[in-house]
């Protein structure tokens, strides 16, 4: 309890990609579901820097700063992505962007 | 003193843990985006004060740098931009809401199931790796920047193409055609 070790971090990165996994499949506003994916790559790097730590190892926080990286430009990209169909169809909805479901 | 020293890490640790769970079911679960942004802002700075706690220190304010800077004030831009009144009207959730809440839970307990078993060995609690270049002291940020462009020189350019690559997606997709 006191201490605090590598598995403490462990179940509260799992918890929070738990809940990044919850927001993408079950909500319909896109900007909330491009923002539960930003909490999945999140809680990836509090894995990275647990197990960094845990190995005393540089290399979990240097794949960190690549993942924030791919995360900066993941967003966007994503939110040009809203942008775009926003301006097409009024809505950021997912389940109206229907448009390619034959 | 030494209580404090003895506790401190721990108190911190769920402190700060605590606030990043809230955080996170408050962007699943808030209806204006405006507001999960900034739940989600809240999640990212507990998250880097765990880093801290973790004596990852440059990733840390990194951390707060990129996403509670530049990401967020990306996501706040366009909730801005786009205008979302009429959403108040609609549903909060997808019709298969309840099912991915189960699926949740579900994939939650088999992740602690794997996890909690496997019980790490208490780590260093001073890891001279992180802070060391060459077996002087220098600091975390001295040590990463070592690392980073002396072992991972190829990914670094990589990723700087990559990004690159992003922006200019980003401009071609938020044109006016």
């Amino acid at each position: 309890m006191l201490e605090i070790t590598t598995t403490h971090y462990l179940i509260l990165s799992a918890i929070l990609f738990t809940i990044g996994i919850a927001g993408i499949v079950s909500r319909r506003n896109m900007i909330t579901v491009l923002m539960s994916i930003e909490l999945m790559l999140n809680s990836v790097n509090l894995n990275f820097i647990a197990f960094s730590y845990q190995l005393s190892d540089l290399g979990g926080q240097i794949f960190s700063i690549f993942t924030i990286a791919v995360a900066a430009g993941e967003a966007a990209v994503g939110l040009g992505i809203l942008v775009a169909m926003f301006r097409l169809q009024q809505s950021v909805e997912l389940d109206r962007s229907t448009e390619l479901s034959g | 003193m030494e209580a404090v020293a003895a506790w401190g890490p721990a108190i911190l640790f769920y402190l700060f843990a605590a606030v990043a769970v809230a955080a996170a079911l408050a962007v699943v679960t808030l209806r204006n985006p405006m507001y999960g942004a900034i739940a989600l802002l809240t999640c990212f700075l507990s998250v880097a004060a765990l880093f801290f706690l973790r004596h990852a220190e440059f990733l840390g304010v990194v951390q707060i740098f990129v996403y509670g800077g530049g990401i967020m004030v990306l996501f706040l831009f366009v909730i801005m931009l786009v205008n979302l009144h009429r959403l108040h009207e609609s549903r909060l959730f997808a019709p298969h809401g309840a099912m991915a809440l189960v699926l949740a839970l579900v994939l939650v307990a088999l992740l602690v199931l794997i996890v909690y078993p496997l019980g790490f060995p208490q780590p260093d609690p001073a890891p001279a790796s992180f802070v060391a270049v060459d077996g002087t002291l220098a600091g975390n940020s001295q040590a990463v920047a070592w690392q980073l462009y002396r072992g991972y020189l190829l990914p670094f350019e990589i990723v700087s193409v990559f990004l690159l690559v992003a922006m200019i997606g980003a401009v071609v997709l938020g044109r006016r055609d």
